[in-house]
């Protein structure tokens, strides 16, 4: 079974697409790594390789948590199974 | 079945300070930019020699012309290093430049442009140079157990699978030579920003975290003092956003997987400063690859290790540099640059420990001779790190 996306830790707001060519309406299959089990997702967005995946529903100013760490906050609204990148999510250092 | 670190051995040459090689260079050492035509000069008519150019060296002072001395000497004490001819415009920093390779015990010569012209000095600096290759080839390698070797990691061009699983794969390998008493290294200070109490966990001791916290506080200072904006397209960078980074908290995570599960952090260095005993070492350092690179090479480490996403091409002069990624675009479309494909990490057709053995497999035949990919593809950046402007 191909793996589509894979998540660090299953308390993770997202997921990290690990083939080329997901696209808008493909169930997805996610390895979950540290607890080393798999979920099925679909997406909602084409999301091209490497890029997240949110796999649940996130506000705007919500905190994002991958590795169980926070790598930042959302600056808008973004559904489970939409494309999370630089257009929604931003630092909160620097 | 694993690879068995405690019985595993490498073929080198042994220096006169005790250190072991797995390079046999006979370098031909600028000391400032203008004698870098002196040095190609050298390289051009002695086969067997490298002349490394540079960009820098004159009219610094305080900490950055320490810097610059403690790089290109260190560059030239490197074990990988056999010989060196130094070539500077006056004899004053290139006498110290050789004083310094000296302590080595390697053979170093001197040599200055000023009253004798570039044509006289290549001239005079072949025949030295000559004389150290018959050297340098006439040495015997060695065997040594790999608790010897001295191995650095940073990464680059790095994406969301760095932090998946190429990144994982290092810190497997440096858990288990970790545990086997080599020394190691890691640094990026700025690429640590959303991590560093993560890292700061690590340390073996108190003081050693507060050192560290002390050179990452210092670090953002810097980029506080002197950024205009977030520091998009700088850090995270352009093709770290390609690859699907978001922010510099994601990209510090994804990093800092490079020292495993186990090791601790067991001192602090400045940059280009040897380390005194083994364990993982933490280096105050930029996170531009050639400059992190460069300063690993002259605080003496022998192979490095570079996971890479998006496909950093980067390579070293003197320090072999094992490039590994897990991105299977990249694998397909840059496969060159790759010596070991982690790719089947993310399909769960090989795991972690299989990963991490895999490139200690490889960090063992560089270390034996076999070239990495940058070595074949003729990657030499050397790059020097600056503090601040000219006096």
């Amino acid at each position: 079974m191909t793996v589509h996306f894979c998540v660090h830790d299953e308390g993770d707001s997202v997921g990290v697409v690990v083939v080329e060519g997901v696209k808008a309406g493909q169930t997805l299959n996610g390895w979950i790594m540290d607890q080393d089990r798999m979920i099925e997702f679909p997406a909602k967005s084409d999301i091209p390789i490497g890029h997240k995946v949110a796999i649940r529903d996130i506000k705007a100013g919500d905190t994002i948590i991958k590795y169980g760490v926070d790598i930042g906050r959302a600056v808008a609204d973004i559904g489970a199974g939409e494309h999370l990148h630089v257009h929604n999510v931003k630092t909160k250092r620097w | 079945m694993g690879i068995n670190l405690r019985n595993a051995t490498f073929e080198g040459w042994r220096r006169d300070n005790g250190r072991m090689g797995v390079r046999n260079h006979v370098l031909i050492l600028p000391v400032d930019d203008i004698s870098n035509a002196a040095a190609e000069g050298v390289a051009r008519n002695i086969q067997g020699t490298l002349a490394i150019p540079h960009a820098y060296g004159r009219l610094q002072f305080g900490a950055d012309l320490d810097l610059h001395f403690r790089t290109i000497i260190g560059t030239g004490c490197n074990p990988n290093v056999a010989a060196v001819v130094v070539i500077g415009i006056e004899p004053g920093w290139t006498g110290k430049v050789a004083e310094g390779i000296a302590k080595t015990g390697k053979p170093v010569e001197a040599f200055s442009i000023e009253q004798n012209g570039d044509i006289n000095t290549i001239a005079a600096a072949s025949r030295a140079a000559y004389r150290m290759v018959k050297y340098a080839t006439g040495l015997k390698k060695t065997r040594a157990p790999i608790q010897e070797l001295w191995v650095s990691t940073k990464c680059g061009e790095s994406d969301t699978t760095s932090g998946l699983a190429s990144c994982p794969t290092v810190g497997n390998s440096f858990d288990k030579l970790w545990e086997n008493g080599n020394t190691l290294v890691f640094g990026e200070t700025s690429e640590i920003t959303g991590g560093e109490h993560l890292v700061a966990a690590r340390c073996r001791t108190p003081e050693i975290a507060e050192q560290f916290m002390k050179m990452f506080n210092r670090y953002q200072a810097v980029i506080e003092a002197n950024k205009t904006n977030d520091l998009s397209e700088s850090q995270p960078t352009k093709g770290n956003i390609e690859g699907g980074l978001t922010t510099i908290e994601e990209k510090a995570l994804g990093n800092i997987q490079k020292i495993g599960k186990k090791c601790t952090v067991d001192g602090v260095l400045d940059k280009a400063e040897e380390p005194t005993h083994p364990g993982l070492w933490f280096m105050d350092s930029s996170s531009a690859a050639a400059e992190m690179v460069t300063l690993c090479a002259a605080s003496g480490f022998a192979v490095h290790t570079f996971p890479t996403g998006q496909g950093n091409v980067i390579g070293n002069p003197i320090l072999p540099v094992i490039k590994l990624t897990a991105n299977p675009r990249t694998q397909r479309t840059m496969s060159e640059h790759i010596d070991v494909d982690v790719t089947g990490l993310l399909q769960k057709r090989m795991n972690l420990d299989e990963a991490g053995d895999a490139l200690l497999d490889c960090i063992i035949r560089t270390a034996d001779g076999q070239h990495t990919a940058a070595e074949i593809l003729g990657h030499r950046e050397f790059s020097l790190t600056r503090l601040y402007e000219s006096a």
